[in-house]
């Protein structure tokens, strides 16, 4: 029988002192509190959440395992799906995949999967523990796999524990995509956490060679023809950043949140043994509301800048998990919602001093089904800011497309695939260089979608 | 991590590295760049390519002392390593898409401004080589920034030097010399500080010469990801590391471009005080 108490509630740092560091916000359970927080799984007989769980984690099955204090079993389990559950249990969007379906939630609080699932990759991480691998029944031929994000690494492990000899080409100095360049410390630890779940990676056999720009240091033809890689899986992602198209985004202090995040996370560039500068302002602005939003605000909250978030439609559209506007406000950042930038102010020798905006109305809902924002005439005021960081997104660069003949496209540059086969015999892709810009777990997905279909189509 | 097999000295502020990158060495072509991250805390330095060997499995940069991290490369010796070398990154000269066959026909005036000149160098060697007729103008503010006079010699017909000062060639600035030799070419193409490709292009659009230039922007990662290079080209928002480096000339807003590269200014000059750098500008 279930335990029918409250949702365990997860420890968390003070968001006074934290939105002075770059130490992860939550400290996660112990094995008291996941114990006890499992305890509250109903233990379905058709689990939702597994149907939710874009990997299809078996969810009871390891909530169980960790109500026993079997963590170990546990990790087996997760592990036969995920392959980076530390990673996972921590930026997932639970509330609207496993979370999101569990019965729980229907007059409660749904069971903290998310939290559990990352008790227990960091119980084994800590214990030293490795995912049972490998029933190789493969020929070992050679699969190159193309960016190093969630999609690849993804990718990448389910094609190892077949037996496949797996190459990642990553054209960054780093591997892990989004999840080294892009989601910040303080949400996402690097090397206790990142650089750990890539080393299982690298210890079941995986080849990582970084500073390859695949498209320009190699070309896809080069790999399948003079390198012998008989598969080639697609991940780069979607990793060009939009921009608003307003007057003045070229202004000094006007940076894509990209190139924010990728200097502080990437480069350390908030670490004074970097050689990386980063910008220093005393008022930013950032424009957006997702994920990637709330992370370069957050940032620049601990760098020492007063930070507003400018956002065109109200709260309940915000695209950004709950659990981080949540967090974002704790930690005191200013929410100017239903608000729309038109234009960058600079001062005489072209840097940002503020930024002009409209205040917006929800109209009629679009095809996305959101109500669709439109400006209030006359409603303009000015922010005063020294820097703007653009969030609105991300397309795709088509650099794969346009040097590797015959992979075709769609209208915005994304592969176009059917069940992660391209146009190109032998060429799989998958994640966002596919979707468009998404998230990791879907990209993880998309993965092992990929490494299933190249399996398939290598043992012919 | 990356070998260095060679380094020469070229003047007291500029060296001459080869560096092991056979795939590297393999891929590039005139007009690209290459991405140097020196040491693990250090910054992803955008670097110009000199020259590469693909048998041979080098290439070469030449890089100037001007801050914190060129100042580390330069004082790395043969034997160590690069912690990266990533590339060629950027789009290859536009050249590169006329057949060979009827380069021979052309001719190309090449404008470099001091280290410019050895970006410059596989340019005009690709074309002198192709039978193309090649004229190459370097010029800096004294000799002692003046570098590869032999090397440039052997890759064209003709090469003009100016300096500043007048210690070594002729006293002034490269646009004297591109007027004096007028609008007898298909096209120019000048590499350099931002400031001589500007006047550069204000002097070929007088000779009514089309101009190609190439923009050592600020960068990041160079693979299109961050926008920290972006320039105002023909009015249009382009990338310098994807879209480019090279332009046509006309159509750069090179004061948006000049006041970019300022961005970080006063934490440059913070960094080089700390290291007991100091440069005249």
């Amino acid at each position: 029988m279930a335990n029918k108490i409250d949702r365990v509630p997860v420890r968390e740092q003070d968001p006074k002192v934290r939105a002075t560091n770059f130490e992860e916000v939550c400290y996660g359970y112990n094995a008291q509190e996941a114990q006890l927080e499992a305890s509250r799984c109903l233990g379905c007989k058709k689990p939702r959440c597994v149907d939710a769980c874009p990997v299809g984690i078996k969810i009871p099955a390891f909530i169980h395992q960790v109500l026993e204090g079997d963590f170990r079993a546990a990790f087996g389990t997760i592990s036969e799906d995920s392959s980076l559950p530390a990673i996972c249990g921590r930026v997932c969007p639970q509330e609207t995949q496993c979370e999101g379906s569990c019965i729980l939630g229907v007059k409660g609080q749904p069971v903290s999967i998310g939290k559990l699932e990352r008790f227990v990759a960091d119980y084994a991480r800590e214990q030293g523990e490795k995912a049972e691998d490998c029933h190789k029944q493969s020929s070992g031929a050679k699969v190159a796999i193309v960016g190093s994000g969630p999609a690849g690494l993804a990718c990448a492990s389910d094609l190892a524990k077949l037996g496949y000899d797996v190459t990642i080409f990553e054209s960054l100095h780093k591997a892990g995509g989004v999840l080294t360049y892009g989601i910040p410390e303080f949400r996402l630890p690097k090397k206790a956490v990142v650089e750990k779940e890539i080393q299982n990676l690298l210890d079941m056999g995986i080849k990582i060679e970084t500073d390859v720009f695949v498209g320009r240091t190699v070309t896809i033809d080069d790999l399948m023809d003079k390198e012998g890689f008989k598969a080639v899986f697609v991940g780069t992602g979607a990793g060009l950043p939009l921009f608003l198209g307003i007057p003045g985004e070229n202004l000094n202090g006007v940076f894509s949140a990209n190139e924010y995040l990728t200097r502080n996370n990437l480069m350390q560039a908030f670490s004074k043994d970097s050689d990386t500068p980063i910008f220093q302002a005393r008022k930013v602005c950032v424009v957006g509301g997702g994920n990637v939003a709330m992370d370069a605000a957050r940032t620049a909250l601990r760098l020492g800048s007063e930070v507003t978030i400018v956002y065109r439609r109200s709260e309940k559209e915000l695209p950004a998990r709950a659990e981080e506007v949540h967090h974002a406000k704790e930690e005191g950042i200013n929410f100017q919602l239903l608000t729309n930038p038109v234009e960058v102010l600079g001062d005489e020798n072209g840097w940002v001093r503020g930024i002009r905006c409209i205040r917006m109305e929800l109209g009629e809902p679009d095809e996305s089904g959101r109500r669709s924002p439109v400006p209030v005439e006359g409603s303009e005021f000015d922010i005063e800011a020294d820097a703007l960081i653009v969030a609105l997104g991300t397309k795709i660069n088509r650099l794969i497309a346009d040097t590797t003949p015959g992979l075709e496209t769609d209208r915005k540059g994304r592969l176009v695939t059917t069940e992660t086969a391209t146009s190109r015999k032998g060429v799989f892709a998958g994640g966002d260089v596919v979707t468009g810009a998404a998230t990791v777990i879907l990209a993880m997905g998309e993965g092992r979608k990929a490494a299933k279909a190249i399996h398939e189509y290598l043992k012919g | 991590m990356f070998k260095i097999t060679g380094k020469k000295q070229l003047t007291p502020l500029i060296y001459s590295l080869e560096v092991e990158a056979s795939r590297i060495a393999k891929s590039a072509k005139p007009g690209q760049f290459l991405i140097v991250r020196p040491t693990e805390n250090g910054e992803r330095v955008p670097l110009t390519i000199c020259d590469y060997d693909a048998e041979k499995g080098t290439v070469r940069i030449v890089v100037q002392i001007a801050g914190v991290s060129s100042n580390k490369i330069c004082k790395m010796n043969v034997g160590d390593f690069l912690c990266d070398v990533a590339g060629p990154l950027g789009k290859p000269s536009e050249f590169m898409d006329i057949p060979y066959e009827e380069l021979k026909n052309r001719r190309y005036l090449f404008v470099a401004g001091g280290v410019g000149a050895a970006p410059v160098y596989p340019q005009a060697m690709y074309l002198h080589k192709a039978g193309a007729h090649v004229d190459v103008i370097i010029g800096a503010r004294n000799k002692d920034l003046i570098i590869m006079e032999d090397e440039m010699k052997q890759a064209c017909s003709n090469l003009y030097i100016c300096t500043d000062d007048g210690s070594k060639g002729e006293k002034g600035v490269v646009t004297l010399l591109m007027e004096r030799l007028g609008n007898n070419y298909d096209m120019c193409v000048a590499i350099g500080p931002m400031i001589m490709m500007k006047f550069a292009t204000l002097t070929a659009k007088k000779l009514n010469l089309p101009i190609t230039v190439s923009l050592n922007t600020l960068m990041v990662d160079g693979t299109g990801m961050c926008g920290a290079c972006r320039v105002s080209v023909a009015g249009k928002t382009m990338f310098a590391c994807v879209d480019g480096p090279e332009f046509n000339g006309y159509d750069v807003d090179f004061d948006e471009a000049m006041r970019r590269q300022t961005l970080y200014r006063k934490q440059e000059q913070e960094a080089n005080a700390a290291a007991g750098l100091e440069f005249k500008r």
